[in-house]
């Protein structure tokens, strides 16, 4: 308190000595490079953070398109099977780890303090720390495609006792999991701290935006389940170098153990990915319809439920491994009732756009694609958490398909919507809209034909993470790949929209939507938004 | 041109429906009782999703076309309804109670592999499978066809389309008796693999050092594949499954050919072979294991396989040559000292010593492999 005041004085007496009498612009960002790697800005961050996913987003998309443009048709045409493996790998981590999860780090930077009426982030040199970590595990991790061996080619979940027949990438990319899981919890961390000490006086609890409250229960499911992840890459990896038996059943371990653990860590790490998507959906669409967001208390309870559960299901992964019938059951039963919030959340957002004044502007076009299409992923969820159907559905293209549609029309369509609703906030500018709904139909288009089809593979019997497949599937396979080719380079028009507005454009007013005040106090600050705000805590209504 | 056709009718097949019996949009209801039980399963499933999705698509679509600014629309202040919500989460929690209590007698039904007529260990190698008969002792090993295995090669421009039942076929099936409950132990030797045959309505995972079980019992005789459903390493893509369900008189005959077989092979590995015959030999065993990583040409894969062309091992000690075949070595190459028999491992070893125009002369009997193993 002390110091932030005592910041204000000198930062006043020096726009007095010279002569500036701008209010809103007291000290700015320091220029050059070395803004970037000092900052403690939550703007600067968040832009960090933004920047860094989506040169993620392509480079795990550009590998994406080396597994589609392999499954165009049958027969082994362009790559080896290992390094077709080493894709698949890469591809996942890098879209979880690298694209997905510091997306929503960046808007909650961006969005959080000036959402809550907050300076700035509670914990802000912490804040740099848990970004640079970032770029150096990558660094890491890609490297590892140059070793001897290539890289991990075990799949993103890195089963014994396959990934340990790997060569010298196993240590890499373990180090490249702890990096990332650090600065995962130190940015968790930072939100959790920011929402409980640093909200404008008056905003309590259950008047948070959704946004904000989807994220502190993000933010705890991060700090549970990434040690747990750590514990177990870090058992791989003195099973590989120490000696040690965790999961070598001949020195009386069990390869069973680590998909338990595992999957402790990767069910609630699924939910990680797309409960802040729930908060984006849920600030957008009241927007656009004019209308407050229906049942916001029973939005709350929704995602805390689902928090919840997504720690108690994650065996529902390992229904063919042979689990005693009773837990079998058991996991079957806990995994239906996530249908339940779930359900209560799409059944608000229908509620909320119904009898509201719809426009549609592309940030609201993908919210609509976004409700449909994770509804779809709902749906197969729920089909796939009925055991003895799983038993059929499991490592299956079916369940490629599922979770294809919960994570691209799902978190990345919120991300896309999310980044053209708060474009005009971030960068001042409006973004060119007639590009925008080009990249909207582009995208949704082709995101259905790259993955629809995959369901009718996965029924025919076609399994997962295989190069090359018998000639029956040619066809579906084909489509898919042409969707994933126009989906991917559809991508181009979104960057291109993103560097357009940051280089200039119709200037956006404050409020920049229609009655977008009403819905959150970030539209009550200028566009963009000067490097400090929030010195005063605004009054909450 | 090829490649536009294959679009035109994939997009076809997309807007109008099944046109050819080529496709499958669906699960296959399959060949025995549980799988149709799994079939119905989900298709109630199924419709019941369809069902929820209609109404709540149904009331999107309607707000989306009436519900607009551009129609004039002042929008309405209501945000929230506590019945509505109370009961909007009670009548999906009732809709699970009715997909519950099916899914629990399925599953019931699947896990009960008591009172079986035979059983057959299953254990997953990288990248074959080993089925051993524990009522009969017959023990074989199962891997992906000869012409599959060339045609799937990077770089060889066989058309896969022209290999009948391409990847999905086996040099050797997995025979059972139709109408008999046969129970499946599963376990693996090196990797977790899993094992599924779709029209038998499940897959189960091999995992080393677990035994993990299942059941079945197909009432017609016929031919039914499958593949290996988890990834396992390089070759994950190329380990079907072929099981072929005969009348029990037909399997009964097969059992009796079987241990026939199985003399002449232990009178096999007495013998002495003449240099002809191991290369003749050599060069299908060669093809059939070796090929896939080291090429047939023998020449390996820069910086991944080692070429046999040329190579130390290949020229050098045969000792050390024998070891490495049996035991395998590093991480990339397995050990085939289980997956083949001495007269195969003899022909092959004299196979890559004196072709490729390596020509050591060397000569290695079944014995020598015996010896060693």
């Amino acid at each position: 308190m002390t110091e932030a005041t005592h910041e204000e004085y000198a930062s006043h007496d020096e726009h007095f000595a010279h002569g500036h009498h701008d209010e809103h612009d007291h000290h700015g960002p320091a220029k050059g490079f070395m803004r970037w790697v000092f900052t403690t800005n939550h703007k600067d961050i968040g832009t960090l953070y933004l920047v860094t996913a989506l040169i993620m987003f392509m480079v795990g998309g550009a590998m994406a398109l080396v597994i589609r443009a392999e499954l165009f048709e049958p027969g082994m045409q362009y790559v080896d099977p290992a390094f077709f493996n080493q894709m698949t790998t890469l591809h996942a981590l890098i879209m979880v780890f690298g694209a997905v999860m510091p997306a929503f780090v960046g808007f909650a930077n961006w969005m959080i303090p000036m959402m809550i009426g907050a300076p700035d982030m509670a914990l802000p040199r912490m804040n740099n720390w848990s970004f640079w970590i970032l770029p150096f595990a990558f660094t890491l991790l890609a490297s590892t495609l140059f070793m001897e061996g290539g890289a991990p080619a075990a799949g993103w979940t890195l089963y014994p006792p396959l990934v340990l027949q790997g060569g010298a990438h196993l240590p890499f990319a373990i180090f490249s999991v702890h990096l990332l899981g650090m600065s995962s919890i130190m940015g968790a961390i930072n939100i959790i701290v920011t929402v409980f000490n640093m909200r404008a006086p008056g905003m309590t609890l259950m008047k948070l935006p959704l946004f904000v409250w989807t994220w502190v229960i993000t933010a705890f499911l991060l700090i549970a389940v990434m040690p747990v992840f750590a514990g177990a890459v870090t058992m791989l990896l003195t099973d590989k170098f120490f000696g040690t038996s965790f999961f070598n059943a001949a020195g009386g371990g069990d390869p069973v153990l680590y998909q338990h653990l595992f999957w402790f860590f990767g069910h609630p790490e699924v939910y990680i990915m797309i409960l802040p998507s729930f908060g984006v959906i849920s600030t957008i669409i009241p927007t656009f319809a004019r209308k407050p967001l229906f049942g916001y208390s029973s939005m709350v309870y929704a995602t805390a439920s689902i928090g919840f559960l997504s720690f108690i299901v994650w065996a529902h992964h390992q229904y063919t491994v042979g689990m005693p019938l009773a837990g079998e059951l058991y996991f079957t039963y806990a995994t239906m009732l996530i249908a339940v919030p779930t359900g209560v959340k799409v059944f608000n957002w229908v509620a909320t756009m119904w009898k509201g004044a719809m426009t549609f502007e592309t940030p609201m076009l993908f919210a609509i694609a976004f409700v449909v299409l994770f509804t779809m992923g709902g749906f197969t969820g729920l089909m796939m958490s009925i055991s003895p159907a799983d038993l059929q559905y499991h490592d299956t293209y079916f369940i490629v398909a599922h979770f294809h549609y919960v994570l691209v029309p799902g978190a990345v369509f919120a991300l896309f919507a999310g980044t053209y609703y708060w474009l005009p906030k971030w960068t001042g500018h409006m973004y060119d809209e007639k590009l925008g709904k080009l990249h909207f139909w582009l995208s949704t288009v082709s995101v259905n034909v790259l993955f629809f089809p995959q369901h009718f593979l996965g029924l025919a019997g076609m399994p997962r993470r295989i190069p090359d497949y018998a000639v029956q599937f040619a066809e579906f396979n084909a489509m898919s790949s042409i969707g994933a080719f126009i989906f991917g380079f559809s991508q181009l028009i979104f960057v291109w929209v993103v560097i357009k507005a940051i280089r200039g454009g119709e200037k956006a007013t404050d409020e920049v939507w229609e009655g977008a005040s009403e819905h959150g106090l970030e539209w009550t600050l200028p566009s963009p938004p000067p490097y400090h705000t929030w010195t005063t805590a605004p009054d909450i209504k | 041109m090829k490649k536009l056709k294959l679009l035109i009718t994939g997009l076809g097949i997309a807007t109008f429906g099944e046109a050819n019996a080529d496709y499958a949009l669906n699960l296959s209801p399959g060949v025995t009782q549980l799988s149709r039980d799994i079939y119905d399963l989900h298709m109630y499933i199924l419709w019941i999703c369809v069902a929820i999705g209609v109404g709540v698509y149904g009331m999107m679509v309607y707000s989306i076309m009436h519900h607009r600014k551009s129609k004039g629309v002042v929008p309405a202040h209501f945000h929230e309804n506590t019945k509505l919500e109370v009961v909007w989460t009670i009548i999906p929690f009732i809709i699970l109670l009715a997909m519950a209590i099916p899914a629990t007698k399925v599953m019931i039904e699947a896990y009960d592999t008591s009172a079986s007529d035979m059983t057959v260990k299953v254990t997953g190698y990288q990248w074959k499978w080993r089925y051993t008969y524990l009522d009969n002792g017959i023990d074989f090993f199962s891997t992906l066809d000869a012409k599959s295995n060339e045609a799937r090669q990077l770089g060889v421009r066989s058309n896969p389309e022209a290999v009948p039942n391409y990847l999905l076929e086996v040099d050797k099936p997995l025979v059972i008796p139709a109408g008999k409950k046969v129970r499946f132990l599963f376990t693996a030797a090196d990797v977790i693999h899993s094992w599924w045959v779709p029209q038998f309505g499940w897959k189960k995972d091999a995992i080393p050092g677990y035994v993990t079980d299942a059941w079945t019992k197909v009432e017609q005789p016929g031919i039914y594949r499958g593949q290996c459903a988890e990834l396992c390493g390089r070759d994950h893509g190329f380990m079907p499954i072929v099981v072929e369900v005969k009348t029990e008189a037909d399997y009964n005959k097969w059992v009796e050919a079987q241990k026939s077989q199985a003399q002449k092979a232990a009178a096999d590995a007495a013998k002495t072979y003449s240099m002809a015959e191991l290369m003749a030999k050599g060069e299908e065993v060669y093809n059939a294991n070796c090929a896939g990583c080291h090429m047939a040409n023998g020449e390996g894969m820069q910086g991944m396989f080692p070429a046999i062309k040329g190579s130390a091992v290949a020229t050098g000690d045969l000792n050390t040559h024998l070891d490495v075949v049996i035991k395998g070595k590093g991480q990339m190459m397995p050990a085939f000292g289980d997956s083949l028999s001495p007269v195969d491992i003899a022909a092959v070893v004299t196979y890559q010593r004196n072709g490729f125009g390596n020509d050591k002369g060397d000569l290695v009997q079944p014995s020598d492999v015996s010896a060693r193993n």
